[in-house]
């Protein structure tokens, strides 16, 4: 191979080792208020986006946070990545606290964004696009002594864009939407980070391109060494290429585990939820849940997935004792099976197996008449508030 | 009879670098009663044909070839008759619905309007049309008089089904209605439209690019690439045992959890769907398919017949060659 | 259950590789920047022909500016009263095309030398708009907060001022002259660019590549430098263009008004003493209407590129 292929050099924490710590993270939006009622006291509604949530990400893991609109997972990322303001709580890199000045840091933890199109700036060319982190960090040498266009040419070549040199002069505009999804990912490679976080890194792709960027995170995560924190809505793509699942809800992580004890023996109602509607998990008669993803400005006592929680609603919770704490008590996440944390009064008090089998049988008992048989069966003539994102 | 019937379709855009070929040649029907689904990806032509259902194409825009509805033919139509027949003959879902909602105007309104714009009712009745609707698609008659931004996505997508619904169409067009959606409230709203449909005995046609929201809305499928359809058959079939590589790709693109093969193993096409301006030569899927051989290059597959009522425009069918398919390692 | 995955297959640059022509060997990042401005510039130009209204007002534009250059080269000795002998307000012949006037000076010579002093004055005074203007929008939209709250009350204040009331008291103080005209315009027309380009940026600064360059650790100056004002400055520009027409008319009405140098020939100058000549009760038509006739080309022809521009700049925007 050329020069361009160069492998990654060897970094100091060893595989599994912590690299990224979340303690207690808060993050609050406050709506706006008109002048008069600011000036009588009156604040904005607290819309409390990101609720405290823990997170441990281990060098060369791909992690996945998933979870629907407005659970603070989008916020969480870019909390991680010092572009959101945050209330309360520590990020820590390789065991250090983030500094005032992220901009070291950041060379270290990249960002692939959702949508390719508007992250790219229409006026720049793919080379200056690219080469824009190198210049922002003062670097015009690689660490061998590299021009700038050296380095440029690697991350292209690396994201997949070959020859690298036929893409200097073009603009996004001429571009695929995965060809654009990998400029961005070289222009995050460009720095040689250890970690990318990835938001919804193939939601605004193609399906059929889709697999391709999927597999190309994967061998970068192979060949490079990196750690790969990837938000999503989509639970098959954890299943793909995820080592752990965090669930969200309303701000917080609801369960996290390896992928295949969270999407095969879920610990939590809601995840099993989740998992009952993806499409492929078979026809329409399955259990769904009620109303609109919740609103963060208006968080219910207790457990926070009481109000639409099956195991609660069928009467299961109240059979097994718990339906008090659940409504009244709020809980963190446990560890039910080694490595594998619920944040449900249920999975606490029964253990993993009978805790898996309520909820199995709670979700059955809600759902609803086979289709042909009823009429509206979901209530969607619920007054829940509009959807906060 | 057959409520919708596309023979021998091309629609070609007019634009400045000339002419696009959007949609080359395709045959549709679409039965009383029955969902068809229509997958494909961008630049498969698959929004072109929702909207020249109903002529709303842009006016340089060349149609050739006969779109039936309900026995008339929709190219012949007057001005004034295709005015009639829009909504009430068949209405549109359209994508990106949730913003085709006046944002100054009550829900209520706008429902009403397509009801008294084709003098179907007068205000009041038409008032209280509009609450049987709402009630149908599961809101409460008081949303009315909400506006569009006091309503959660979900619930202006309901809007939008009442809407379509509003005029006792005999067709509804659906195109992508539930993409900007979550899981949940997705799950929601398809099991809605699957009710409605069956309760009111709709016909429709369903566009995504999800297959596997296709697999339990539809009854049969069509799946388009490059302008083209390139399979089609019963919506269980398709997508279990497709007979197109495409199809096959687009169906490993939302794997199953559970299955072991997919696992720590993403499965993608290289290459993007063709721009309908380069289209490439003899099956246009050839540069991205696994198993293409010489031929593909330069023979255009037609659709041969590859089972009980199903087709696939590949050449490997033709042949009743397998589709030699293989988990990559 | 689902059929086995496909084997991915074809490469990937196959389809979707557009590339019109070939490419020169480029190495060099300045080469680069180069080739790509010089791209860019030829598309804004191809574009802009293709405007009827956008190449006659360049025509008209560069007809005037030829003037004035000849303006510049050209002897003043035509102006001075005493050096002249022509006779008093006649009307066009021959020798003076465009007559005279009650002095016997020869208008033509008038209005060729004003052309120097009106264009003159219609650009110093944008560039002090545009830069005025440019840089609070700027601060005002990036830095957002009590920058802004500030900033925008200023303006406001800036918009409300009775620019005609402050020429006036200017001119008491300084006296009547050309930088009392200058200085007047350009400290009362900045608050219109200053709005513009604020909300310009404002929109530019939500878009996700300037969120993405704050992800690469970008700071505030790179921000600014490398993604606001690149696409704050097709606005300026159009803007510009506009301004700049609005000067030349602003400096006519304050000649007009006697504001200006009582010695200049601008063409507001022109005008103001042909009004007090009492040019049209004797019909001297040829005295006041030229210059008015000028000041209304020149004007004409900066809005009709500002409209060109304008249209090849919104529509790129949009598409891409």
């Amino acid at each position: 191979m050329s020069a361009i292929d160069v492998p990654a050099p060897e970094t100091g924490l060893p595989k599994g080792a912590p690299i990224l710590e979340v303690e207690d993270l808060h993050v609050t939006f406050r709506g706006r208020v008109g002048l008069i009622a600011g000036l009588r006291g009156q604040k904005g509604t607290r819309s409390r986006a990101v609720d405290g949530v823990d997170l441990l990400v281990r060098k060369g893991e791909v992690l996945a946070i998933a979870g629907e609109s407005g659970c603070g997972k989008t916020t969480t990322a870019r909390a991680i990545m010092g572009l959101q303001e945050v209330e309360s709580g520590t990020i820590k890199y390789e065991g250090k606290p983030l500094p005032r000045n992220l901009k070291p840091y950041l060379r270290k933890v990249q960002m692939v964004f959702q949508d390719p199109t508007g992250t790219l700036n229409p006026r720049q060319t793919i080379y200056e696009i690219i080469a824009e982190g190198l210049r922002i960090h003062g670097i015009d040498r690689g660490p061998d002594g590299e021009p700038e266009e050296q380095l440029v040419a690697r991350a292209l070549s690396r994201a997949g864009l070959r020859p690298p040199d036929r893409f200097f002069l073009r603009y996004p505009h001429e571009l695929s939407g995965g060809q654009r999804q990998r400029v961005v990912i070289g222009g995050a490679l460009v720095l040689e980070p250890e970690v990318i976080v990835a938001d919804e890194p193939v939601s605004n792709l193609d399906a059929s391109v889709r697999g391709e960027i999927l597999q190309l995170l994967m061998k970068l995560r192979e060949d490079l060494d990196l750690t790969i924190v990837i938000v999503t809505h989509d639970l098959g793509l954890a299943w793909t290429v995820a080592d752990r699942v965090a669930v969200m809800y309303l701000g917080r992580i609801v369960e996290i585990g390896p992928a295949e004890e969270v999407l095969l023996r879920p610990l939590h109602p809601y995840t099993k939820a989740l998992l009952d509607v993806v499409p492929e998990a078979g026809g329409l008669d399955r259990p769904i849940l009620t109303g609109e993803p919740p609103d963060p400005t208006k968080i219910p006592p207790g457990c926070r997935f009481h109000p639409r929680c099956p195991v609660v609603v069928s009467g299961k919770a109240a059979e097994l004792g718990i339906e008090a704490a659940c409504k009244g008590e709020d809980l963190a996440l446990e560890e039910i099976q080694p490595g594998h944390f619920s944040a449900c009064h249920a999975s606490r008090q029964l253990g993993a197996e009978a805790a898996a089998a309520a909820i199995a049988a709670a979700g059955a008992a809600v759902a609803p008449e086979p289709v042909a048989e009823d009429g509206r069966t979901d209530d969607a003539a619920s007054d829940e508030p509009p959807d906060g994102t | 009879m057959s409520v919708l019937s596309l023979k021998d379709v091309h629609i070609t855009y007019h634009t400045a670098s000339g002419g696009v070929p959007a949609v080359r040649g395709v045959n549709l029907e679409v039965a009383k009663g029955e969902v068809l689904g229509l997958a494909g990806e961008s630049g498969c032509g698959k929004s072109t044909i929702a909207a020249a259902i109903l002529r709303l194409l842009p006016g340089t825009t060349k149609v050739e070839g006969s779109i039936t509805l309900d026995g008339e033919d929709v190219l012949a139509m007057k001005p004034g008759r295709l005015r009639a027949v829009r909504w009430t003959g068949a209405s549109i879902v359209f994508q990106g619905a949730m913003h085709a909602l006046n944002p100054v105007q009550r829900v209520g309104d706008q429902i009403g309007e397509a009801i008294t714009v084709h003098n179907q009712a007068g205000e009041r009745e038409a008032r209280v049309r509009v609450g049987a609707l709402l009630e149908q698609v599961g809101l409460p008659t008081r949303r009315a008089m909400d506006f569009p931004h006091e309503l959660s996505g979900g619930q202006k997508q309901r809007v939008m089904i009442a809407m379509a619904l509003a005029c006792n169409p005999s067709l509804v067009i659906a195109d992508e209605p539930t993409t900007a959606l979550d899981v949940m409230v997705q799950a929601q709203v398809l099991r809605l439209m699957k009710e409605l449909q069956r309760d009111l005995g709709l016909s429709m046609v369903f566009i995504t690019h999800d297959l596997s929201v296709l697999v339990e809305t539809s009854d049969r499928l069509a799946i388009m690439y490059a302008g083209k359809v390139v399979e089609e058959g019963s919506a269980a079939t398709v997508f279990h045992d497709p007979k197109h590589p495409y199809t096959a790709a687009l169906a490993a693109a939302f794997p199953e959890i559970g299955d072991r093969r997919f696992r720590g193993n993403p499965t993608g096409l290289g290459g993007d769907p063709p721009d309908p301006q380069e289209i490439p030569s003899g099956c246009p899927f050839h540069p991205r398919c696994s198993v293409a051989f010489a031929d593909c290059e330069r023979t255009v597959p037609e659709l041969y017949p590859a089972g009980e009522g199903r087709r696939a425009a590949c050449l490997l069918v033709e042949g009743a060659k397998t589709v030699a398919t293989g988990v990559s390692e | 259950m689902q059929s086995p995955p496909i084997t991915p297959g074809g490469d990937p640059n196959l389809t979707g590789d557009r590339m019109p022509e070939s490419l020169p060997e480029l190495r060099s990042p300045r080469r680069i920047r180069r080739a790509r401005r010089r791209r860019a510039h030829t598309t804004i130009w191809k574009e802009y022909r293709k405007s009827k209204m956008g190449m006659a007002g360049l025509l008209i534009l560069v007809f005037f500016v030829a003037v004035a250059i000849f303006a510049v080269f050209s002897s003043k000795d035509g102006l001075d009263p005493t050096k002249v002998f022509g006779p008093r307000l006649a009307p066009p012949s021959l020798k003076y095309p465009l007559g005279t006037d009650n002095f016997g000076v020869s208008v033509l010579t008038q209005v060729i030398q004003g052309s120097k002093i009106s264009l003159l004055v219609g650009l110093v005074a944008s560039v002090m708009t545009i830069t005025i203007g440019a840089l609070i929008g700027i601060v005002a939209g990036y830095r957002g907060g009590a920058y802004d709250t500030l900033l925008m009350r200023f303006t406001d204040f800036g918009l409300v001022v009775p620019w005609l009331a402050l020429a006036i008291i200017l001119a008491s103080i300084i006296g009547p002259s050309l930088v009392t005209i200058i200085l007047v315009i350009g400290l009362t027309s900045w608050p219109s660019t200053a709005r513009l380009v604020r909300s310009q940026v404002l929109s530019v600064r939500e878009r996700p590549y300037v969120e993405r360059a704050r992800a690469l650790g970008g700071g505030n100056w790179h921000m600014i430098g490398h993604h606001v004002l690149p696409n704050v400055m097709p606005v300026i520009l159009a803007n510009a263009v506009l301004v700049v027409a609005i000067a030349i008319l602003s400096e006519t009405a304050l000649s007009f008004l006697g504001l200006g140098d009582p010695f200049s020939f601008s063409w507001g100058g022109v005008i103001e003493s042909a009004f007090n000549g009492h040019a049209t009760t004797l019909g001297a038509w040829w005295w006041i209407a030229p210059p008015g006739i000028c000041i209304v080309l020149v004007v004409l022809s900066f809005t009709m590129i500002g409209f060109a521009l304008d249209e090849i700049i919104n529509p790129r925007l949009r598409e891409r």
